[in-house]
């Protein structure tokens, strides 16, 4: 087991992949009847320190309709100078660079260590990010200073040839000029009209003349530079230009008479920046941030009217078909981001209003072109502020931890077949001999767009074993799976990444005990936990629940060891032991529930889930609970209401949130002002002791969690009390011992009577 | 004119009796040439117009006069002979109408000559007297007139005694010797020219074929002349130069003696002044006459004074003279003559028309001299031919100076004529409104439609609401009656005013207008005097004045909320041809310190009015100037289809706040757009987006657009080049002033809603369609400038003066006019620059101090005589302050059951105004053509009213003029030949619907001049004195190679430069040495110190001051290429394109008339 787990480690680390099964069903019916299907969850951009890139051009395997990239899995012919695709078995030259190939003169590809490797190559004109700010000017003047200063310190943090443009909007949308000395100048669009992209660059001066379409190419990309520099422009160049230009930023000038909301042309800007990348950037990174501080109230996209005694739409309203505007929103914004991402643009949301805003319209924005989104309260917070500046942080190297208009390519081996991906990309729709016709997720391609990625950002790529039962894998054969993803480094270099890797097949009816074995119970939970949160944005939230239980149990059924009928006989082996409790937890999650989360939120933890990687993704469903009292070091405890003991201090990590709740006596002892004394220094020390480690979460977190401070008794412990497994309620508080924990008054079922259902269904022998 | 009611009566019979008389001189002389005279009269008519028109021509081109004087002069006989001929020529077909008209069967030959005979009799005299003019013409000043004009000056004296009647005499008179001189001058023509124009007349077209005659003869004629010259040549001249100054001093002196003579005596003076050249002519050929007279040189002498006041005063007397005895006898012979004369006739009449007191004075007077007899006699046919001797504007107006221009005009009386726009006069209200304010054509308007309908005098009033008074006069006072506001009538809603009859011990009053009685308000009672006039009438501007103002209350406001202060908004094209011609960076410089000159309100420390700017070409730039930036931002609007504000806030702002702002904006607008390549440009959404600035911010104001190019841009009202000079004189030739497209009629029905006035600078290097891109501004009441081919060395100073004027002038917003009339009339037309959305409230989003509204009346019940009819002008209007406003002004006007109440008491240049504006309109709907016929056809009907009506019966042939209208025909020619009515080749498409447009909210002093432009000769200019030298007859025959002449038309100034001026002058003037060196692109005259050059441009610099558009100054030399333009402006002469010259067009309308009588 041991091995496995280490095995499990170092494939990750290695090749920031985690797939559910480590040993394969080697049929099409043993791997349906695993319950959870083979698949993976994918870090294209895994940060490794140790992977020098290489500089030069993959080897391509000359089939056409295969294309793998030489690896370590390929046999070579060091002789003949051939190597044999591991793939589709195809023969092929090396290139002549190759010439001096050896068994010990190896190119790092065929190096297994090499099982991910990355190239850099020199393809195309390289073109410098660019930065397109869209802001809200419909803020309190409070908010809008803040964000103005956030604004203008960012410009020292863009990379000094990036191009950066801004966009403010209000009733109006205003595209501003950069280049001009003395007089600033925009561009000044209605909120209320959709423009098509071709207006909107004539609208803009933008129009090229249409080159014939034959030999077209030559003269567009010199004239690019030229024709865009009016609205982007080089940071280093109108640095100043732009600090005065955002100082100078006013709010919305227009009257907003009492009872109303601001007119705010969200749908409209965002049109706009989209259609000014779309025809002076094409396929260049370029990310659109839209900081906005309210729901778009008017012109397309508009989520709510703007009199304000119309509430925005909450699930309620949703599930009564009560929201008016939504679909019709949902559907601009969606037209918008498959524009976005067929361009290899993102767009980031930045979201800080106390109501709404309107991120249940706008997530596909950032959900398909894989840009940020981030809800805050107020722009003048440090959740914010800290948020974007982690936009741009760096790795060590100096290098900013983003990439762009990534194409994410997976080929399989022949048993093997795609059903899709769950993160944030869209589909290329390329179709492939490795295509399954069963799609999980974003299916029916064997390549995906991912528009802008950082290490962190993880997809869950499904696949459908398609061996047949009665044509049985050579013993000790291997699947491998090659993940090809070519992108616009930071830098703006372009590189391609490859990591290619093998696993066993493993006969499911002889060999069982080995996949059991090979089982990564976490990479399963994520990735169930993304089909579900994949399956509850188009279905019923309690259907999406049945299934999930439905799978579980099959799973239990499956794996568990029981005699029938008798659920106290039922036993789990270690490497499914943690699995049911990551469905508990995950049935009490946000992405599954609703209640108590408005429209926004939802969509907001959805979106993180489905891109963060494993340990994240896990601390969503399971947050994560230490414990700090004088009788030991700190110690992750239970997420258990029997944890909330009065002489301890809780730190409580669910991602979004990083909760410090003190004890009853704790909270007292800190009232007294204990730790203000000398002699109860110790105290001091235990104070602190959570406050270091949740900063030093903090400042590695992306979004920035809600820092959330509190004690026993006070009502922000809700945070805490909401998450912790109900053991103790109002219903059992008298059956359990009073001294230990405290109760919540839920309705909600605790872990221990999930369980006890969970083995009663697992033994029935009715299912 | 005061005179002019009392002797009405009397000058009536008197013009009869004196064209009576003049017949008879015709007789007279035709008893010279008897025969002819005698059996042509009937032809000679067209003889005479012919004359007229040769006479005409004459003076036009002298050389054609002299001929045909000569050929009267030196020999009927020869001139007989070759008039023969040339008739024989042209006699078949003017004969053959001629005859019809004289009836008098003439041979072929003598048809002309029998008109000359006609003529002869008269015309021998006349002829002589034309040679003389034309010698004069030639030679400007003709000494020949001028000792007649001594002479006759005595004679005038003599007259003196019959003051009154001899004045009334001498309008007769000359309207007699008018008939005569066209009889004269027939003759001559119909001699010399006769065929020629004998046909014309005959058709009935004089002025084509006449025109077309002359030519020729002139040219045949050059010898003619030369012998005219010998006729009475030299010697004349000599002594009418001499005499001619003389005369002068001597007519003033007439006039002193007798004021009432005085106007017909004046005449002569000015005609002398103006005279010079013409004038003496005309007295020359009177004394001609005397000098033939011979004989008659007793006559002569009388005759002198007599006719010689004015050219035609003399001849009248003669006539008169004559008349009296040839009444008898001449009864038939006069009719003849008459039809041949009238045309001449009716000028004289007009020239008389001074005299038109005189001509029922004369008729007095005449009657009461016998002695008149004897002379008119001999003059009549001296004068007959002599172009002075039509009635000439400058005479009547020079008369109407020297008799109004010292005392004020006070308005107490109701139907009051007030002097004639150009006499400075000072007003004082006394119960009606200033002439500044409003002018009517007739001061006694009929009882009954009937009457109205057959005078065909339309009643109409010229209403400058917010007119400016000279710093003597004092502003309308503001009446403020607090939270009730003005106190009206219940019914018609008439505001108090002083015609306001309060009853039953001043607990109510009736309405003036609608009679209803209504309550009089607890707060606004007063008892009422033993008269039954308010305690407080003094002290209440509405109860004692003809205008004033009241405060308005809030519900008067729109959306009862009081207006914001109004803003203007500056938008200005920046596309490539702007910017090239250095145009942007003009307007830029300027507004800088424009800025500080915006209107405000009395005493206001700085102005209320917020100002915008806004530059475009094919998509608009916005620019926020607030004052808490650093430097201003500019917003580009691409979205032109859909046009918005794209913002609110530091759009609109106070100029002393924002002015870094604004100054830096303006400093880098120039640099900005310096590189631009953009030449497509859009209109509609231009304004579009200034209203909508303005309805965003919630007020009234003015767009100043500077625009250079036909909006070819996609957009809203965009246009296509449609321009086509192929459809000139088609059916379809309206279209060209047609808008092209509907839209920016909606558009400016949507700008007048906001109160948004627009004025539109325009800049063309080609067509651009004014007529569609002036619709807005027609109709929100603004205001359109026009610079083609604008460079910036000779326009600036043009563009950057109407600029600033128009920026500075007072103007009110947002402004609803409503004229109430008493019942009876009403108010059923309306001309000018606005928008009616109703039958009765004029919509105006802007209105300065330079728009006229003018309004037409029409009967729909009776009047009474006792009552008269009242005209209340209310003005609902927004100040520059943002202060709501109402400005009442109330006429009272007289009515009348007799027509020639009606007919003494009109106003020919209000007249005139009005049937411009009418027919500028008409040219919408109607071809060209018909228009123009029109307007002749209701001037014909006019007069033939009148002289059905008014005058005493009298030959058919005679044309009679009445006094008040004389100077219709002359004016109304001005008007059939403008560019819009009778374009020529040069006349671009534009420049017609840029006039059209000008045209409809001109005042009546501006019609005036428009139409007939003033002449000054500048050689005669006192450099010691401020006073300004006579004008002169805009004709080319009145211009001395030797002099300098300025004309002014209200649009151009040029300087006209004969080839002979003195050199010094023109050193002292230019600044070069010499003719040849004076450089024709000059826009300004140098500045040289030197008294001349100073007294010059201080005259042109009042004369811009005068205007409220700053006319461009254009350097004529003689036969530069530039003079065929400047002859253009010569409105009494033939114009290149067809335009018929003052005779021809007198004698046509004579035969018109003659036809609506018979």
């Amino acid at each position: 087991m041991a091995t496995y787990l280490e095995f499990i480690q170092q494939n990750e680390e290695r090749d920031g992949v985690r797939f559910s099964w480590n040993v394969w069903p080697s049929s099409r019916l043993e791997a349906t009847r695993m319950v959870v299907p083979l698949a993976c969850l994918m870090t294209p951009l895994k940060e490794r320190l140790d992977l020098p890139p290489v500089q030069y051009e993959p080897v391509l395997c000359s089939r056409p309709t295969c294309k793998a990239v030489l690896n370590p899995l390929c046999q070579v012919d060091y002789r003949a100078k051939l190597w044999a695709c591991n793939f589709c078995f195809q023969r092929n030259q090396f290139p002549p660079a190759y010439a001096g190939i050896s068994e010990v003169n190896q190119p790092a590809e065929l190096m297994p260590q090499f099982s991910t490797i990355e190239y850099i190559v020199q393809r195309g004109p390289q073109t410098p990010l660019i930065f397109l700010y869209v802001v809200d000017t419909c803020l309190e003047e409070e908010d809008l200073q803040a964000l103005k200063e956030s604004l203008q310190m960012s410009l020292s943090l863009l990379p000094a040839d990036a191009f950066v443009g801004l966009i403010t909007f209000g009733r109006m949308v205003q595209v501003h000029e950069l280049s001009c000395e003395g007089i600033s100048k925009s561009y000044v669009f209605r909120g209320t009209k959709d423009l098509t992209a071709k207006q909107i660059q004539e609208m803009l001066g933008l129009t090229r003349l249409v080159v014939p379409v034959q030999q077209g190419r030559p003269p567009q990309s010199p004239e690019q530079p030229v024709i865009s520099s009016r609205f982007l422009q080089p940071v280093h160049k109108i640095d100043m230009n732009l600090t005065d230009l955002l100082g100078e930023l006013q709010r919305d000038p227009w009257p907003v008479t009492q009872g109303k909301r601001p007119l705010r042309s969200t749908g409209v800007a965002l049109s706009i920046a989209v259609g000014l990348l779309e025809g002076t950037f094409p396929n260049t990174g370029a990310r659109v941030m839209l900081f906005t501080g309210g729901p778009p109230t008017q012109g397309p996209g508009m989520v709510v009217g703007d009199e304000l005694k119309t509430p925005i739409r909450s699930w309620h309203d949703i599930e009564k078909d009560n929201a008016r505007f939504m679909k019709k929103a949902t559907k601009h914004y969606e037209t918008l981001a498959n524009r976005t991402a067929a361009n290899g643009h993102c767009i980031d949301i930045y979201a800080c209003a106390l109501d709404q805003t309107g991120l249940l319209e706008m997530k596909c924005c950032a959900n398909l072109t894989g840009g940020h989104m981030v809800m805050g309260d107020s722009f003048n917070t440090s959740l914010f502020k800290q948020t974007f500046q982690r936009v741009f942080s760096k790795d060590i190297n100096g290098e900013f931890r983003m990439a762009f208009g990534a194409t994410l390519e997976v080929k399989t081996s022949r048993e093997l077949k795609i059903a899709g991906a769950i993160g944030p990309c869209v589909s290329l729709n390329a179709k492939g001999p490795c295509v399954s016709e069963n799609e999980l997720g974003t299916g029916g391609t064997c390549q995906w767009k991912i528009c802008s990625l950082d290490p962190s950002s993880t997809l869950g790529i499904y696949f459908e074993v398609v061996n047949q039962h009665n044509a049985p894998i050579p013993q000790g054969g291997r699947g491998a799976v090659q993940f090809v993803t070519q992108y616009q480094h930071s830098s703006t270099q372009k590189r391609i990444r490859v990591t290619t890797i093998a696993r066993n097949w493993a006969d499911a009816q002889s060999q069982l005990q080995h996949i059991e074995a090979a089982f990564d119970q976490e990479a399963a939970a994520v990735l169930m936990a993304r089909l579900g949160v994949y399956r509850a944005e188009s279905e019923e939230g309690p259907d999406v629940l049945r299934w999930l239980d439905r799978q579980l149990i099959r799973l239990c059924q499956k794996f568990g060891q029981y005699n029938k009928d008798d659920p106290n006989s039922f036993r789990l082996s270690d490497s499914f032991s943690l699995y049911p409790q990551f469905m508990f937890h995950l049935r009490r999650s946000p992405f599954l529930q609703v209640f108590n989360n408005s429209p926004d939120e939802s969509s907001y933890y959805r979106h993180h889930f489905a891109r963060q990687d494993l340990t994240q993704s896990l601390i969503m469903i399971q947050p994560i609970l230490y414990s700090y009292s004088f009788s030991g070091p700190p110690e992750p405890v239970l997420l258990d209401s029997s944890s909330i003991l009065a002489d301890r201090i809780l730190l409580m990590d669910t991602f979004f949130q990083i909760v410090i709740y003190l004890g009853e006596t704790i909270a007292q002892w800190q009232k007294a002002g204990y730790q203000d004394m000398p002699e109860y220094e110790n105290f001091k020390h235990l104070l602190q002791a959570p406050l270091d480690d949740a900063q030093e979460i903090l400042q590695t977190r992306f979004p920035m969690p809600r820092y959330v401070n509190t004690e026993h008794g006070s009502s922000q412990a809700r945070f805490l009390l909401s998450k912790v497994n109900p053991s103790q309620t109002h219903n059992n508080l008298y059956a359990w011992g009073q001294e230990l924990g405290s109760p919540i008054l839920t309705d909600d079922v605790s872990l221990q009577v999930f369980m006890d259902h969970l083995k009663k269904l697992a033994v029935s022998s009715a299912s | 004119m005061l005179s002019g009611p009392l002797f009405s009566e009397g000058v009536l019979f008197f013009s009869v009796s004196l064209q009576l008389r003049l017949v008879w001189g015709c007789d007279t002389m035709s008893v010279n040439q008897q025969a002819h005279t005698g059996h042509s009269y009937g032809p000679p008519q067209p003889g005479y117009q012919g004359y007229q028109q040769p006479g005409y021509g004459g003076q036009q081109m002298p050389g054609a006069h002299h001929s045909q004087y000569g050929a009267y002069n030196g020999p009927m006989p020869g001139y007989q002979h070759p008039a023969p001929p040339q008739g024989a020529l042209r006699a078949p077909p003017t004969s053959g109408a001629s005859p019809p008209a004289s009836g008098a069967p003439v041979l072929a030959g003598q048809p002309v000559y029998s008109q000359f005979g006609q003529g002869d009799v008269q015309n021998g005299i006349a002829t002589p007297a034309v040679q003389m003019q034309r010698p004069s013409i030639s030679q400007p000043f003709i000494p020949g007139t001028a000792p007649t004009a001594v002479s006759q000056p005595a004679t005038f004296q003599q007259y003196g005694p019959p003051p009154t009647s001899a004045q009334q005499l001498t309008n007769h008179v000359a309207g007699m010797q008018i008939s005569s001189v066209s009889a004269p001058a027939p003759a001559p023509a119909g001699l010399g020219y006769g065929p020629p124009t004998s046909v014309p007349p005959a058709s009935g077209s004089f002025t084509a074929t006449g025109s077309g005659l002359y030519t020729p003869y002139s040219s045949s004629q050059g010898p003619l002349p030369v012998n005219m010259t010998h006729g009475l040549p030299s010697t004349s001249l000599a002594q009418g130069l001499s005499l001619a100054q003389p005369n002068f001093s001597g007519p003033p002196l007439s006039t002193q003696h007798l004021p009432a003579q005085a106007p017909g005596f004046v005449p002569p003076p000015s005609s002398t002044g103006i005279g010079p050249s013409s004038y003496p002519p005309t007295t020359g050929a009177l004394r001609p006459s005397t000098m033939q007279g011979p004989s008659l040189p007793g006559q002569a002498v009388t005759g002198l004074p007599a006719a010689q006041p004015n050219h035609v005063s003399s001849p009248p007397p003669h006539p008169a003279m004559s008349g009296p005895p040839m009444t008898g006898t001449q009864g038939p012979p006069p009719p003849t003559v008459h039809s041949s004369q009238p045309g001449y006739q009716v000028q004289q009449n007009g020239s008389f028309g001074q005299v038109r007191g005189p001509q029922p004075n004369y008729g007095g007077a005449y009657p009461g001299t016998p002695s008149y007899g004897s002379q008119p006699g001999p003059l009549p046919p001296p004068k007959r031919l002599d172009p002075d001797s039509i009635p000439s504007p400058i005479q009547v107006i020079e008369d109407d100076r020297n008799n109004r221009g010292s005392e004020p005009f006070i308005t107490g009386v109701r139907g009051q004529v007030p002097p004639l726009v150009t006499t400075n006069f000072l007003v004082k209200d006394q119960g009606n409104a200033s002439p500044r304010y409003i002018r009517c054509t007739s001061y006694n308007i009929p009882c009954t439609s009937d009457m109205a309908k057959q005078s065909q005098v339309p009643l109409a009033a010229v209403i400058k609401p917010l007119a400016t008074l000279p710093t003597d006069e004092a502003l309308p006072y503001l009446v403020d009656h607090g939270e009730p506001g003005p106190i009206r009538c219940n019914r018609c809603k008439a505001y108090m005013c002083p015609f306001m009859q309060f009853i039953e011990g001043g607990r109510r009053f009736q309405c003036c207008f609608c009679s209803c009685v209504t309550e009089v308000p607890p707060h606004y009672f007063q008892h009422l005097d033993h008269t039954g006039k308010r305690v407080d009438f003094y002290d209440r501007p509405e109860l004692s004045l003809g205008s004033y103002e009241f405060l308005a209350t809030v519900s008067y406001c729109k959306n009862n909320k009081f207006p914001n202060p109004p803003a203007f908004i500056f938008m200005i094209d920046v596309s490539y041809n702007a910017v090239k011609s250095g145009l942007v960076r003009l307007i830029c410089e300027e507004l800088k310190s424009l800025l500080d000159y915006l209107p405000r309100e009395g005493n206001m420390e700085e102005s209320a009015v917020r100002v915008g700017f806004v530059t475009y070409n094919k998509v608009l730039h916005f620019y926020n100037v607030k004052s808490s930036l650093a430097q201003p931002q500019m917003m580009v609007v691409s979205d032109v289809a859909d046009m918005f504000v794209p913002l609110l806030d530091g759009f609109l702002v106070n100029v002393n706040e924002s002015r870094t702002v604004i100054v830096s904006l303006l400093d880098q607008i120039p640099e900005m757009f310096a590189d631009t390549r953009e030449t497509e440009t859009v209109f509609a959404p231009v304004i579009q987006a200034g209203m909508e600035a303005l309805k965003a911010a919630e007020c009234a104001g003015k767009l100043f657009i500077f625009h250079t190019s036909l909006p070819i841009a996609e957009a809203p009202g965009k246009l296509k080049n449609r321009d086509d000079r192929k459809l000139i004189n088609t059916d379809k030739e309206k279209t060209l002033f047609q808008p092209q497209t509907s839209f920016y009629s909606n558009l400016a029905k949507d700008c007048v809603a906001q109160g948004c006035c627009v004025d539109l600078f325009l800049f063309p290097n080609q067509y651009l369609d004014v007529a569609t891109l002036g619709v807005v501004p027609c109709q929100t009441g603004g205001s359109i400038y026009k610079y083609a081919y604008f460079q910036l060395e000779t326009d600036q100073e043009r563009f950057l003066n109407d600029l600033r004027k128009d920026v500075k002038k007072e103007v009110g917003f947002d402004a609803v006019m409503r004229v109430r009339t008493s019942t009876g009339i009403r108010a059923t037309d309306f001309f000018g620059a606005f928008y009616m959305s109703n039958t009765t409230d004029v919509e105006l989003a802007g209105l300065d101090c330079d728009k006229t509204i003018t309004v037409e009346f029409k009967h729909d019940d009776k009047l009474s005589e006792d009552s008269g009819a009242l005209l209340q002008c209310a003005l609902l209007y927004t100040s520059c302050a943002g202060q709501r406003r109402l400005r009442i002004h109330n006429l009272s006007l007289n009515c009348c059951t007799q027509l020639a109440d009606l007919y003494r008491n009109c106003e020919t240049d209000t007249l005139i105004n009005y049937l411009a504006k009418f027919a500028y309109r008409g040219v919408l709907n109607n071809p060209v053509k018909t228009v123009r016929d029109t307007l002749i056809n209701q001037c014909a009907q006019i007069l033939a009213c009148y002289r059905k009506n008014c005058a005493s019966p009298s030959s058919a042939g005679q044309l009679i003029l009445p006094e008040c209208m004389k100077l219709l025909p002359v004016y109304l020619n001005c008007v059939l030949k403008s560019d819009v009515l009778q374009p020529g080749a040069e006349v671009s498409t534009d420049d017609r619907a840029y006039i059209r447009q000008l045209v409809s909210s001109m005042d009546v002093a501006e019609t005036n001049i428009f139409f007939y432009p003033r002449l000054l000769p500048l050689t005669k200019v006192d450099v010691d004195s401020d006073t300004l030298p006579a004008a002169i007859r805009d004709s080319e025959e009145r211009l001395s190679k030797g002099d300098m002449y300025l004309l002014e038309n209200g649009l151009n100034i040029f300087i006209w430069i004969g080839v002979n001026v003195q050199q010094g002058l023109i050193q002292n003037l230019f600044g070069v040495s010499s003719f040849s060196h004076i450089s024709s692109t000059l826009s300004t005259l140098p500045v040289l110190e030197n008294p001349f050059s100073k007294r010059v441009r201080s005259i042109i610099e009042m004369f811009q001051a005068q205007r409220s558009r700053y006319m461009k100054l254009i350097i004529v030399k003689q036969e530069d290429k530039l003079e065929m333009l400047f002859k253009h402006f010569l409105v009494e002469d033939k114009s290149v394109n067809g335009g018929a010259s003052y005779v021809d067009f007198l004698c046509h309308m004579h035969k018109e008339i003659r036809q609506l009588l018979s």
